[in-house]
């Protein structure tokens, strides 16, 4: 069966149910996206599925065959980081770093759509990815921080 | 594990006629569950994700139906649902978070049967029917009927949910109420959940109420002995108080693992007061 991942078309030959958790990291070795709780709990596993966030541990990968599926990976090139990835670094919203790129595309989700940088807003969107490091605080300022920057384009260098 | 993916309404009838034990998968937010921790080692599920037909939701003269694999994302969205449905659009976005808002779907909801669904209060309160398909016909089942147990329905093997009727609440009640409680303001399931609706006569007495309460019984409960003795009743101290006590007897909650008995009690009884009492929307 025929997927779109980061925007590069993909095939994959082995089990139907087989979960797309697993396809992208052991099939198409796309690493970033990781596990935590493995039933939809905790959004560690966010990745993007035709645009919108959606928790791959609980997605059988037939069920993406002709879907377009970004990962943590699609965010930045090997020389620059993305917006949101810039922002966690510069606002610590990063620590141990098993929920980073799940919240980072979920937070990506809500920056492409235009969502709201109110703290409020913010924290209603990332509700189902959690964190037992950060306490969110810095999580919620990294992401208002790129929704802030949203206008001064995404090439912009952070001080 | 055996996945069978029919491509149409009629292939997936006929799927489940020749194997009316197996497990069919919507958005998959608990079957994934199921298989991640292995119970489903050895059954045939049926992935219901291409049928088209039981996509979308049209608005009619006298209300809506919606495709039992309209998510839960998508019902919040929906304008139609926004303005006639509010408690309904409400529940779908306390439903887990924005992740599984975006796969669950409404068919599944109902399927799983599960005591503490937050959709369940709303569609009991709005009166919905629920139809379901098998290769043999059709039928259509009054929402409440629909249940006979914790994550146990009156379902038929072989038979599927193909839609939901929602009717427009006509005239449009005084009050619309919907409330969650849970240990979080997000991504928890519900110790309580509830759903009203209010309608006054024009010499304030009570002409009809309709209240539900979800996770306080084996199965979703309106409160029909409350909405009864308010029929005709002003609300008043006496009335409401008489009528919180109604509430109490006819829901019958458990200790588990996310409340008690007793915290359950108390509270359905407050959260119906609440609706009673609160400053109308």
């Amino acid at each position: 069966m025929n997927l779109t991942v980061n925007g590069k078309k993909r095939s994959f030959g082995g089990a139907p149910f087989k979960r797309l958790i697993d396809v992208l990291r052991e099939d198409f070795r796309l690493t970033g996206t990781k596990e935590g709780c493995g039933e939809g709990e905790c959004g560690a596993c966010t990745v993007l599925l035709d645009g919108e966030p959606v928790n791959s541990c609980l997605i059988p990968v037939a069920q993406a065959e002709g879907r377009r599926v970004e990962t943590i990976e699609s965010l930045a090139s090997s020389q620059k980081l993305g917006v949101l990835q810039e922002a966690f670094l510069k606002r610590g919203g990063a620590q141990c770093g098993i929920c980073t790129p799940g919240m980072v595309m979920t937070a990506e989700y809500w920056r492409r759509t235009g969502g709201s940088s109110e703290p409020g807003a913010v924290r209603n969107v990332l509700a189902g990815n959690l964190c037992r490091c950060t306490g969110y605080q810095h999580i919620v300022d990294s992401v208002i921080e790129a929704l802030q920057r949203k206008g001064k384009g995404k090439r912009e260098k952070f001080e | 594990m055996t996945l069978l993916r029919p491509r149409s309404a009629p292939e997936a009838l006929e799927a489940f006629e020749k194997n009316p034990g197996a497990l069919p998968l919507a958005g998959g937010t608990d079957v994934m569950v199921l298989w991640n921790m292995g119970l489903l080692n050895g059954k045939s599920v049926v992935d219901l994700s291409r049928i088209g037909e039981w996509r979308g939701i049209k608005a009619g003269k006298d209300g809506v139906r919606v495709g039992s694999l309209v998510t839960h994302t998508e019902l919040q969205r929906h304008p139609v649902i926004r303005r006639e449905f509010p408690l309904l659009a409400q529940a779908c976005a306390l439903i887990g978070a924005i992740a599984i808002q975006n796969r669950g779907t409404i068919g599944g909801n109902i399927a799983n049967a599960s005591p503490a669904a937050d959709t369940f209060p709303p569609l009991a309160v709005y009166e919905a029917v629920v139809h379901a398909a098998s290769s043999r016909g059709r039928r259509a089942l009054p929402f409440l009927d629909v249940f006979a147990g914790p994550k146990k329905t009156h379902l038929r093997p072989g038979e599927l949910i193909e839609a939901v009727e929602i009717p427009y609440a006509r005239p449009r009640p005084a009050r619309a109420y919907f409330r969650k409680v849970g240990t979080r303001a997000a991504q928890a399931l519900s110790k309580t959940v509830a759903a009203g609706l209010l309608w006054l006569s024009r010499d304030k007495t009570v002409a009809e109420s309709r209240f539900a309460l979800g996770s306080v019984a084996p199965t979703i409960r309106r409160a029909r002995k409350a909405e009864d003795y308010l029929r005709g009743r002003k609300l008043t101290a006496e009335s409401v108080g008489r009528a919180m006590e109604l509430v109490g007897a006819e829901i019958a909650p458990i200790d588990d693992v996310r409340s008690t008995a007793a915290y359950r009690f108390a509270v359905s009884k407050n959260l119906f007061k609440e609706f009673l009492t609160c400053r109308p929307r």
